[in-house]
């Protein structure tokens, strides 16, 4: 029995005695979404690259595969993810990285974990194998749910393959460092991202601005003259701490929450340490404030707030949904889980 | 019987002007682009206001009569074709840009404005909507979230689904949903991605949030020459292999390239086998630095001849002919019937060479003018549809043509949708288990299957009669289905 065939043996029997299942990668982002449990379903051992022809800018490979290891292929041929995905550690899986939605600095100039997903194979809750989306760049036959699937927490399906658009890594980056306070740092943010700068991450704290340049080793360098600013040693290595929350900001027991507004939203007056990423688009705040205070103050510019990480996870740990809203999504969930039993609760008590 | 019914009790509800249903002023609605297609409806409403797309849709819901949405009808698979015993919904009317935040980079637009209206009102501040559909000029963003359309440039900057950020929706029913966010992303499942491509069949859209974009300091156009197809085919790979993702890299073949230039005379190369137009746009630096390693490339896979686009003219010039390449065809042939596959770009000559067979087996001629660098291929078979028969043909060649996509890792349609056109390779590409899997999600939505019903997404029984006639690698699909 192959491994594919194995998994939708295990979803079938799991189905018919509505057993709930808890879909499991490499467990490294066990710490975000609500509480769930279940039995284990382990991707574990359904890893590996399918096909890589570096030529296609397609990547097709197995949901278990390690993200370093993909990450690490992909820069043999001079290519990377273009999300940017957090890692959150060492054993991140690529599956966990599409179901779990989540982006790095990159994501408001280059895309989303959804932008670059172009299918995915998965078994539904019936335990049927689907193949949905393709391997090529476009392709609109049947509705768009590989995409869908992505960021819904392993609760609509078992990620089982899928297929990636990449992109050539830049030439060339480069990061400059200005001192200013949130306020303007917004401001400048959504100014350059105005204007055709090769920007590729813009973020805030402690009264600086780190913005990053990436491209053609030309156009970088005259982007940089026309930004200004000092240039930062060791890059590399800041946009990886950013991105997998290691910098002194993430640390500490107080609650993270991750606030997603438009972008140019001016600061928010909520009295807690606040770190702008995506150029303002995405803010981090340690902050032992009540959900519904940030909720409201988030609502009233048109953007959502989530319980990253630490508080309760029992309770609503996303933006609840409009009634209408969340009946929709109950129906969506019913169509591909009809007995309820992938990763039930984790996004939604009622999901 | 409430069918019929519905006529008066749509106009006890919305001014008389808004419903149209003497058969002379339904004529013009009887098609989209595809006009091989033709169906009358009962009715055309055309709304004013939200309250009135509101109204009608809850009349048709508790009548249980069908609702086919159309925006300005330029699609190219029947997406908007009438249904004869329903409404066809115009929105026509909605065709006000209702704000554009700068700071934001986003416009909220109305449904019913044009693809090139957003990118000249959001000029003033130096921004674009990238998405170009070669109808731009006539086609409604509504419409193109319903195809999720693409065009010259979503090399680079993606399609519909990737320059959006909220729709305003209204369901069959007339419930009111925000999908997606001012914001980045929104709370919930991705129901943008679901909706964006959905071809009018889960609910109606009443707004668009869409993204804007910097417009690029410089643009400028490489037109390359190949003495083969397969070394224009080459040179598409080597580019992106290379680390360059052009704006543009379009591929126009020798037939099309003579219909061209008879046509408007624009340059080209008229003894090239297959030329390549590949865009760069950035900064200047940037752009200078590009067409560098562009040239580069296209000489060592063998171009004949290059030339770099000198300015904002000559850049329009050279893409002149590829933006007449359509109506060129038009002079050649009666009748042209425009097909939409993808693959993935490692099988294009293969592809191209096996559809040179096909022509000569079908004895119609292709001409091939197609988005190159992401593979999505516009072969368009020139017939004459009154010729007796010759339709039939055309249309199976082209069947022939989307199943050999399919074979080779692609899809049946890249950009133009499945409406009715492409319906029966659905069967093609997708299983029971996935198909069923669609008419699911649309049960979701719209219960009693009222909106554009009958498109995109076949029947299980359809696709066990095609099957029935077509056995595809010698396996009847569907196997486990009775046959009709």
């Amino acid at each position: 029995m192959t491994i594919q065939q194995d998994l939708q043996q295990q979803v079938q029997s799991a189905a018919a005695s509505r057993t709930p299942l808890a879909i499991r990668g490499g467990n490294s982002k066990a710490f975000y979404g609500r509480t769930t449990s279940g039995d284990t379903l382990s991707l574990d051992g359904h890893q590996g690259i399918i096909d890589y022809t570096p030529s296609e800018l397609v990547i097709s490979v197995r949901a278990g595969t390690p993200l370093s290891e993909l990450e690490a292929t992909l820069a043999e041929e001079g290519q990377m993810l273009p999300f940017e995905p957090p890692h959150y550690g060492e054993t991140a899986t690529i599956g966990g990285s599409i179901a779990s939605g989540l982006s790095g600095p990159r994501r408001p100039y280059t895309g989303a974990v959804r932008d670059f997903v172009l299918g995915i194979n998965c078994i539904n809750g019936k335990g049927e194998y689907l193949r949905l989306g393709g391997q090529v760049m476009k392709n609109v036959a049947g509705y768009d749910l590989s995409r869908t699937l992505t960021g819904s927490l392993g609760t609509l399906a078992v990620l089982l393959d899928a297929h990636l658009k990449v992109l050539p890594r830049p030439q060339l980056e480069t990061t400059l460092v200005q001192h200013c306070t949130a306020a303007t740092a917004v401001e400048l943010f959504n100014q350059w991202a105005g204007q055709p700068l090769p920007l590729s991450g813009a973020c805030h704290m402690d009264d600086t601005l780190h913005v990053r340049l990436s491209g053609m080793a030309e156009g970088v360098q005259a982007a940089a003259s026309t930004i200004g600013g000092d240039s930062l040693d060791n890059a590399a290595q800041f946009w990886d701490q950013l991105r997998e929350q290691q910098l002194p900001f993430f640390s500490g027991e107080t609650p993270l929450w991750r606030l997603s507004v438009p972008a140019a939203t001016p600061p928010l007056a909520l009295d807690s340490a606040t770190l702008l990423d995506w150029g303002g688009a995405q803010r981090w705040l340690k902050t032992g404030l009540p959900a519904d205070v940030i909720r409201t103050s988030v609502a009233a510019v048109g953007g959502h707030a989530t319980l990253f990480r630490g508080g309760d996870r029992d309770s609503a740990v996303f933006q609840p949904l409009l009634p209408a809203m969340l009946a929709l999504h109950q129906r969506l969930k019913h169509t591909l889980d009809p007995a309820g039993i992938f990763n039930p609760g984790r996004m939604y008590p009622e999901l | 019987m409430s069918v019929k019914s519905i006529i008066p009790q749509l106009l006890a509800q919305l001014p008389a002007h808004c419903v149209l249903s003497h058969k002379e002023e339904l004529r013009p609605y009887e098609c989209d682009a595809l006009s091989a297609y033709r169906e009358l409806p009962l009715a055309v409403v055309i709304p004013e206001t939200g309250e009135q797309i509101r109204t009608t849709l809850q009349v048709c819901s508790e009548n249980g009569v069908p609702v086919v949405a159309r925006g300005s009808g330029t699609g190219l698979s029947g997406g908007a074709l009438p249904h004869a015993q329903g409404i066809l919904l115009s929105l026509a009317k909605f065709n006000r840009i209702i704000e554009i935040d700068q700071h934001n980079r986003t416009a909220r637009v109305q449904p019913g404005v044009t693809n090139l209206a957003i990118s000249k009102a959001a000029a003033a501040y130096g921004l674009y909507y990238a998405p170009d559909p070669s109808s731009q000029i006539a086609c409604s963003i509504g419409g193109n979230v319903a195809e999720n359309a693409g065009g010259v440039h979503c090399l680079k900057y993606g399609l519909t689904t990737h320059n959006i950020q909220a729709l305003e929706v209204l369901t069959i029913d007339g419930e009111h949903l925000t999908i997606g966010s001012q914001a980045l992303d929104a709370p919930g499942y991705d129901l943008l991605a679901l909706l964006t491509g959905s071809e009018g069949l889960l609910c109606i859209t009443t707004e668009v949030t869409v993204k804007l974009l910097p417009c690029p300091e410089v643009a400028q156009v490489v037109m390359a020459s190949f003495d083969t197809v397969d070394a224009a085919g080459a040179a598409v790979t080597a580019t992106i292999a290379s680390g360059i993702i052009p704006a543009g890299l379009e591929l126009l073949d020798q037939p099309a390239i003579k219909a061209v230039e008879q046509f408007i005379n624009t340059g080209y190369p008229k003894d090239a086998v297959a030329i390549l137009l590949c865009e760069l746009d950035g900064t200047q630096a940037d752009v200078t630095a590009q067409i560098e390693r562009v040239n580069q490339v296209f000489t060592e896979a063998g171009a004949t001849s290059q030339q770099v686009s000198r300015d904002e003219q000559e850049r329009q010039r050279f893409w002149a002919g590829r933006k007449a390449a359509f109506p060129a065809m038009g002079r050649l042939s009666p009748d042209y019937y425009c097909m939409d596959g993808t693959i993935p770009r490692k099988h294009l000559a293969h592809v191209l060479n096996r559809i040179n067979t096909l022509s000569e087996e079908y004895q119609l001629p292709i001409c091939n003018v197609f988005h190159a660098g992401d593979g999505n291929l516009h072969p368009l078979i020139l017939y004459d549809a009154n010729k007796p028969g010759e339709l039939e043909r055309t249309e199976e060649l082209g069947g022939k043509i989307l199943e050999l996509c399919v074979d080779v890792g692609g899809t049946i349609t890249g950009e133009h949708g499945v409406g009715m056109e492409k319906i029966n390779q659905m069967c093609v590409q997708f299983n029971s288990a996935e198909l069923q899997q669609f008419h699911d999600i649309k049960h979701a939505f719209d219960p009693d299957n009222l909106l554009n019903p009958g498109k995109a997404i076949p029947t299980l029984h359809r696709c066990a009669e095609f099957g029935a006639m077509h056995v595809h690698h010698g396996e009847l699909p569907h196997p486990e289905l009775e046959r009709f």
